[in-house]
C-alpha cells in the first residue's frame, strides 16, 4: 500500500515537473533552413514583394490606421484576437527583433519572450518560408516599414485559451514539420513556383483548407486529401479548389490569374474575404506568379480535364424557360430575380464577361455557407481598383428593399436555379446576417 | 478671405468627357493636374444605382441631374430687339452637373460628322458656287477629316461604342452606312439589336432604295474593356438613358471609360463643389496664372495658380468663363468683329409619329441609341444649289423608353387629361412609333453670345446672354426632311400619322426640350478674325489656355456632337502633349 503511494507520489511529481517544463522550458527555435552567405543582401523590392505575397498589411492594419501598427480585430471561434503592431519601433512594434526573433515567430509562433502567438498568425505555413524570403522580409520591416508607436489592445481569450502554454501541444499537432520548401521532383519550375506561393507566405490554406479536430489546417501541403479542398473563414465558405467543380479546375490557367491579379474574370469575381485578398496581395504579384499559382492549382486538381469542358450547344436550363415565360404566377424567388438581378446576371444565369459574374455554377452561390451569397445581396459588393482592371465595380446591396423573406427566397432560388444545387435558405439566415451589420 | 492653393502643371475647369480625357491623356506625361468641378462627386453606385436611378419623375421631369438655374443660368432672347430674360426653367436645353457632366445622362449617340462637314464653306463655294447667304458665317474646320480620323477612332474605342461600319479604308462594308466618311477599321462593338420600329423603318427605307443602318452608339452591345482597362457591360435596353446615369455600366461614360483609371494617377486630383469664376491672366495678358474658383465646402474664393488652363466644361460654360476673363475679343454682331461668343448655334430637329392599331412595340423595351438610321439625306448627298438651302439631316427610328409621363404619344385631339385621356392611353399606348430627322443648323451673325448688361449669378457675375432663333435656310431644310419623310411614312400604312416639322416663320421657345447640343461660341479656325481657338484649340492670345467642347464647332454638325467633342479633345491632347509641353508656345 505504502508502495502504491509512493509510486503515485513520484507519477503525480514527475507530472508536475512535465507540466512545470512545458509551460517554463524555453521552446526550441527553429534556424535557418539554407546558411545564406555572410553578405547576402536581398534584391531592392524582393522584402515588400515578400510582404504582399504574405499579405501581412491585411491583418496588421487597422482599419484608417497607420500600416502594419496592428490593432486588428480577428474574429476565431475562441474569441477576438487583436493583430500586433509589426512596424519596427522598439517600444511597442518589433523594433528590438533580431533576425532569429524574426524568423521564430514565422516558423514557430514564437515571440522573443516565449510567447506563444495564436495560429491566426498563419505560421504553419509561414514555415515553409525560404531563408531568402525571411531575410529580405526582416529587412524591409526594419528598414523600409515607417515605426509607428501603437500600444495594441492585448489578446484575451477566455479559458482555457488564455493559457499560451497550450499552444505548445498544438504546435506538435500543427507545425512540428520540417521547416523550409520542399519542391515536387519532377515537376517544372512554375509549379514549384506556385506551390511555394501556395503554399507558403501565400497561406491559402489558412481559409481554403478544411480544420481538423484541433482546429489546425487539415493539409498543409499537396501531399494531403484535403489540402485546399474548402475551408471556412468567419463562418463564411472559404471554396474548394481542386474539385472538378472548383474555379481554378473549371477556368483556364490565364482566368484564374485574372481572377487573382484583378479580382474578376470573364466567370466570377472576388467578394468578401478574397476581394481583400486581391486587394492587399495577389495584385502585386508578377503575372508570372500569379500564372504559376493558377497552374500549380490546375495541376493538383482532383477532377478530370473532361469536367471542364462546356457542352458545344449551351443548355437551355428549366429555370432560363422560366424565366424567359415570366408568367405572372411564377413563385417569388425568381420573380424577385427578374426584378432586381436578371438586368445584369440574365435569364441563363451565365451574367457578360468580366462585369457581370454568372451564378450558374458560381462557388459563392452554392457554398455550404449561404452567408456570403446573403451578405452579397444585402450588402452589395465592391470589386478592388487593380492595375489591370482599375474599375472599382460595385454592386449595389439590397438591404432596404428586399425583407429577410424576400431575400431567402432569392437566395433559395439562386441556390436551386439552373444547374445549381444547394440547400435552401431560411429567413433567419438572412436576418442572422444582416443583424451582423449593426453590430 | 481668398485662399491661394499650391501650383499645378494643368488646371482642367470641368470633370466631364473632355476634363476626364484630358486628363488621362497629360496624367501620362507626368504632370500635376487639378480638375476642378462645379457640381458633385458622382459614380455608377451609389448615386446611379438600381432602382432608385428609373425614376422618371425625379430625372426625367425634376431633372434630378441637371444643373439648377438658381445656382447660375443664362438669359435668352431671340433678336437685338428682344431683352434677354433668364432662363429660369429648364426646357429646350438641359446642362448636366456632377463628375462626368453631361457625358453621364446623354442617350449615347455617336457620330463622326460628313466629309463635307469639315471644310462646309469651301465646299459649298466650290460645289454649288456663290450661294451662301450674307448673314451666314459658316466657314472650315481648320484641320481635315484624315487628320482627325485617328482621334475619333480613339474616342470610339475609348467611350465604347456600338455600331455597324459602312466604310472601312474607303470600302463599303454591306450594313452600315455607305456615306459616312472611311474609317481605319470597324467599332469597338457589334451594333445593337433594333426594336420592333427600327426594323418596320429600315424595311420601309429599304423599299424606298435608301441605305439602312443600324444606330451608332455608346451603349454596349457586349461586355468590354478599354485601353485603359476600364469596363462596361452589356445593356439589358432598360430604356433609362437620357436624363439619367446609366445603373448597369452599360451607356459610355467618363465614369465607365476613364475615371477609376484616372483616379489611380498619383499626379492627378479632382476637387468637387468648386465654381471656376475666371481664368487670371498675366499682367502683359499674353499667358493665364490660373484659376479662381469659388470652394462651396469652405464659401471662399481660391486661387488655383497653374502652367496651362484647359477650359473642359460645358460649351456655353467655356465661352462664358471666356467672356469674363477677356480671353478673347467678345463678337459684336453689329461689326462683325471679335470672336468670343461668334457663330454660337443649334439644332433642328422634326419628325412624324406613327400610330399602328395592329402594332405592339413593347416602348418599355429601348435605348437612348436605339434603331435604324438612315443618312441619304445626309449633307453630303443634298444638292444645295437646287433645294434651296445649306444642311442636311440623318433620319432614325427607335424607341428610347416607354416611361408613363413623357412617352406617351397619343393622336392630336386627344383630351389631355381625364376619362378621355384615359382611354386613349389605352387604346394607343404601346402603339406608336416615331421617326425623326435630326438636321443641322447653320452659324448666322444673329445668332451668338455675350454678356448680359443687367443679370447677375450668385457670384455676382454677368450672366451670359443668348441672342438666337431659327433662320430660314434651316427651316427650309427640315421642310425639305418633311416632304421627303412624307411618301415613306405613308408607305408604312399607319393608322394616324402627325408631324412635328417646325413651319416657315418658327420661333425659337425655351419651353420644350429639344436637345442639349448648343454649339459655337469659341470656334476653331485658321484665322484669327474669326475664330477664338486655333487648329489646336488653343486661344490665340494666351497660349497656354485651350478650350475643348462643342464650344469649338464653326456651325453644328447634323449628328449629335459628343463624337466630335471626343475627337476634337484627343486630337488637341496630342498635339499639347508633342508640341506644346516640350516648348510651350503659340502653336501656329
Amino acid at each position: 500500500m505504502k508502495k502504491l503511494v509512493r509510486v503515485l507520489g513520484v507519477l503525480v511529481v514527475l507530472g508536475i515537473v512535465a507540466l512545470l517544463a512545458f509551460i517554463f522550458v524555453p521552446v526550441q527555435r527553429t534556424g535557418p533552413v539554407t546558411q545564406l552567405s555572410a553578405d547576402f543582401k536581398p534584391a531592392k523590392g524582393q522584402g515588400e514583394y515578400v510582404m504582399r505575397a504574405g499579405d501581412c498589411l491585411a491583418c496588421h492594419t487597422n482599419e484608417g490606421g497607420k500600416p502594419f501598427a496592428g490593432g486588428r480585430a480577428i474574429q476565431s471561434p475562441m474569441g477576438t484576437i487583436w493583430t500586433t503592431n509589426i512596424t519596427p519601433d522598439k517600444e511597442t512594434g518589433i523594433g528590438n527583433w533580431s533576425l532569429d526573433d524574426f524568423r521564430a515567430a514565422l516558423y514557430d509562433g514564437v515571440t522573443p519572450n516565449g510567447t506563444h502567438l495564436y495560429p491566426a498568425m498563419p505560421y504553419e505555413n509561414y514555415r515553409k518560408m525560404s531563408e531568402e524570403d525571411i531575410v529580405a522580409l526582416y529587412d524591409y520591416f526594419m528598414h523600409e516599414v515607417e515605426p509607428v508607436s501603437n500600444k495594441v489592445e492585448e489578446t484575451r481569450l477566455g479559458f482555457p485559451f488564455n493559457m499560451r502554454f497550450g499552444l505548445r501541444a498544438w504546435n506538435w499537432l500543427a507545425a512540428s514539420y520540417q521547416a523550409g520548401f520542399k519542391p515536387t521532383e519532377g515537376q517544372d519550375e512554375q509549379f514549384n513556383r506556385g506551390k511555394y506561393l501556395v503554399e507558403g507566405a501565400g497561406h491559402c490554406a489558412a481559409c481554403h483548407s478544411p480544420r481538423n479536430l484541433f482546429m489546425a489546417q487539415d493539409g498543409i501541403d499537396d501531399t494531403s486529401k484535403s489540402f485546399l479542398t474548402g475551408g471556412e473563414i468567419d463562418g463564411y465558405t472559404a471554396p474548394d479548389l481542386r474539385g472538378p467543380a472548383s474555379g481554378p479546375q473549371k477556368w483556364t490557367t490565364e482566368q484564374t490569374a485574372a481572377y487573382l491579379a484583378t479580382a474578376r474574370n470573364a466567370h466570377s469575381t472576388a467578394t468578401g474575404e478574397m476581394m481583400l485578398v486581391v486587394r492587399d496581395s495577389l495584385q502585386y504579384l508578377t503575372h508570372e506568379d500569379n500564372m504559376a499559382i493558377a497552374a500549380y492549382l490546375k495541376k493538383i486538381g482532383t477532377g478530370s480535364d473532361k469536367a471542364a469542358a462546356a457542352p458545344a450547344t449551351p443548355v437551355v436550363t428549366e429555370t432560363e424557360k422560366m424565366l424567359t415565360e415570366a408568367k405572372p404566377d411564377m413563385p417569388l424567388g425568381p420573380r424577385l430575380y427578374l426584378d432586381n438581378c436578371g438586368g445584369c446576371h440574365f435569364v441563363t444565369g451565365k451574367g457578360a464577361g468580366e462585369t457581370f459574374p454568372e451564378l450558374d455554377g458560381n462557388s459563392l452561390v452554392t457554398a455550404k455557407s449561404p452567408k456570403g451569397l446573403i451578405s452579397v445581396i444585402l450588402h452589395g459588393a465592391e470589386l478592388p481598383s487593380t492595375a489591370d482592371r482599375p474599375m472599382k465595380m460595385r454592386m449595389q446591396g439590397y438591404d432596404k428593399r428586399l425583407s429577410d423573406e424576400e431575400i431567402a427566397a432569392l437566395a433559395t432560388f439562386l441556390r436551386e436555379g439552373w444547374t445549381n444545387k444547394a440547400p435552401a435558405v431560411s429567413a433567419a439566415d438572412v436576418k442572422a446576417v444582416r443583424d451582423l451589420a449593426h453590430h | 478671405m481668398a485662399r491661394t492653393e499650391k501650383k499645378k502643371n494643368v488646371v482642367l475647369v470641368g470633370f466631364g468627357w473632355t476634363g476626364a480625357i484630358l486628363g488621362m491623356e497629360l496624367a501620362q506625361e507626368g504632370l500635376e493636374i487639378l480638375a476642378l468641378e462645379r457640381g458633385h462627386d458622382q459614380n455608377t453606385v451609389p448615386d446611379f444605382q438600381y432602382p432608385n436611378m428609373i425614376d422618371e419623375l425625379k430625372y426625367g421631369v425634376r431633372l434630378g441631374m441637371m444643373q439648377k438655374p438658381r445656382n447660375g443660368t443664362l438669359t435668352i432672347r431671340r433678336d437685338q430687339n428682344e431683352t434677354a430674360l433668364p432662363y429660369r426653367s429648364l426646357g429646350t436645353f438641359l446642362p448636366g452637373i456632377g463628375v462626368g457632366g453631361a457625358g453621364t445622362h446623354w442617350n449615347g449617340l455617336n457620330w463622326r460628322p460628313m466629309q463635307s462637314e469639315y471644310h462646309l464653306r469651301s465646299y459649298t463655294q466650290e460645289k454649288f458656287g456663290n450661294i451662301i447667304p450674307d448673314d451666314m458665317t459658316i466657314q472650315d474646320y481648320p484641320m481635315s477629316y484624315a487628320e482627325l480620323e485617328p482621334h475619333f477612332d480613339r474616342f470610339e474605342y475609348v467611350a465604347g461604342i456600338s455600331g455597324q461600319a459602312g466604310n472601312i479604308n474607303g470600302k463599303v462594308v454591306e450594313g452600315g452606312n455607305p456615306f459616312e466618311a472611311p474609317r481605319s477599321r470597324d467599332y469597338p462593338m457589334p451594333p445593337m439589336h433594333s426594336t420592333w420600329d427600327g426594323k418596320k423603318f429600315g424595311d420601309a427605307a429599304r423599299a424606298m432604295g435608301y441605305h439602312p443602318f443600324p444606330s451608332p452608339g455608346g451603349i454596349a452591345s457586349k461586355d468590354y474593356v478599354n485601353e485603359y482597362n476600364m469596363q462596361m457591360g452589356p445593356c439589358n435596353h432598360c430604356g433609362f438613358c437620357e436624363r439619367f446615369g446609366c445603373y448597369n455600366y452599360s451607356k459610355s461614360s467618363p465614369q465607365t471609360a476613364i475615371i477609376d483609371a484616372l483616379k489611380r494617377k498619383k499626379n492627378f486630383e479632382y476637387r468637387t463643389n468648386c465654381d471656376v469664376l475666371r481664368v487670371e491672366k498675366s499682367a502683359d495678358g499674353k499667358t493665364a496664372t490660373g484659376v479662381t474658383y469659388y470652394d462651396e465646402k469652405t464659401g471662399e474664393e481660391v486661387f488655383q495658380p497653374a502652367d496651362i488652363v484647359i477650359l473642359t466644361a460645358f460649351s456655353l460654360h467655356n465661352v462664358h468663363l471666356m467672356l469674363l476673363s477677356g480671353i478673347g475679343k467678345p463678337y459684336d454682331p453689329v461689326t462683325n468683329e471679335g470672336v468670343v461668343g461668334r457663330n454660337y448655334s443649334y439644332q433642328l430637329t422634326g419628325g412624324y409619329t406613327l400610330f399602328f392599331k395592329d402594332e405592339n412595340f413593347n416602348p418599355f423595351i429601348g435605348t437612348g441609341a436605339n434603331g435604324m438610321c438612315i443618312d441619304d439625306f445626309g449633307m453630303d448627298n443634298i444638292d444645295f444649289a437646287k433645294e434651296g438651302f445649306i444642311g442636311g439631316a440623318y433620319w432614325r427610328s427607335g424607341q428610347t423608353n416607354g416611361q408613363p409621363i413623357r412617352s406617351m404619344s397619343l393622336p392630336a385631339g386627344t383630351p389631355s387629361w381625364g376619362a378621355g385621356w384615359k382611354k386613349a392611353v389605352g387604346e394607343w399606348y404601346g402603339h406608336s412609333m416615331n421617326i425623326g430627322a435630326h438636321g443641322s443648323l447653320m452659324s448666322y451673325r444673329g445668332n451668338y453670345l455675350d454678356l448680359d448688361p443687367t443679370y447677375k449669378d450668385p457670384r455676382g457675375r454677368a450672366m451670359m446672354r443668348m441672342t438666337f432663333n431659327w433662320q430660314p435656310n434651316d427651316l427650309k431644310m427640315i421642310q425639305f426632311m418633311k416632304s421627303k419623310m412624307e411618301p415613306l411614312v405613308k408607305s408604312m400604312n399607319p393608322d394616324i400619322a402627325q408631324d412635328g416639322f417646325k413651319k416657315d416663320g418658327a420661333m425659337f421657345d425655351v419651353r420644350p426640350y429639344q436637345t442639349t447640343h448648343n454649339t459655337g461660341g469659341a470656334v476653331t479656325g485658321d484665322d484669327p478674325k474669326t475664330s477664338a481657338i486655333n487648329r489646336y484649340l488653343q486661344a490665340w492670345d494666351q497660349h497656354n489656355v485651350f478650350v475643348m467642347g462643342a464650344s469649338a464647332f464653326p456651325q453644328n454638325t447634323q449628328y449629335n456632337p459628343t463624337g466630335m467633342v471626343g475627337g476634337l479633345a484627343y486630337w488637341a491632347a496630342e498635339h499639347i502633349r508633342k508640341d506644346y509641353l516640350p516648348n510651350p508656345r503659340p502653336l501656329v
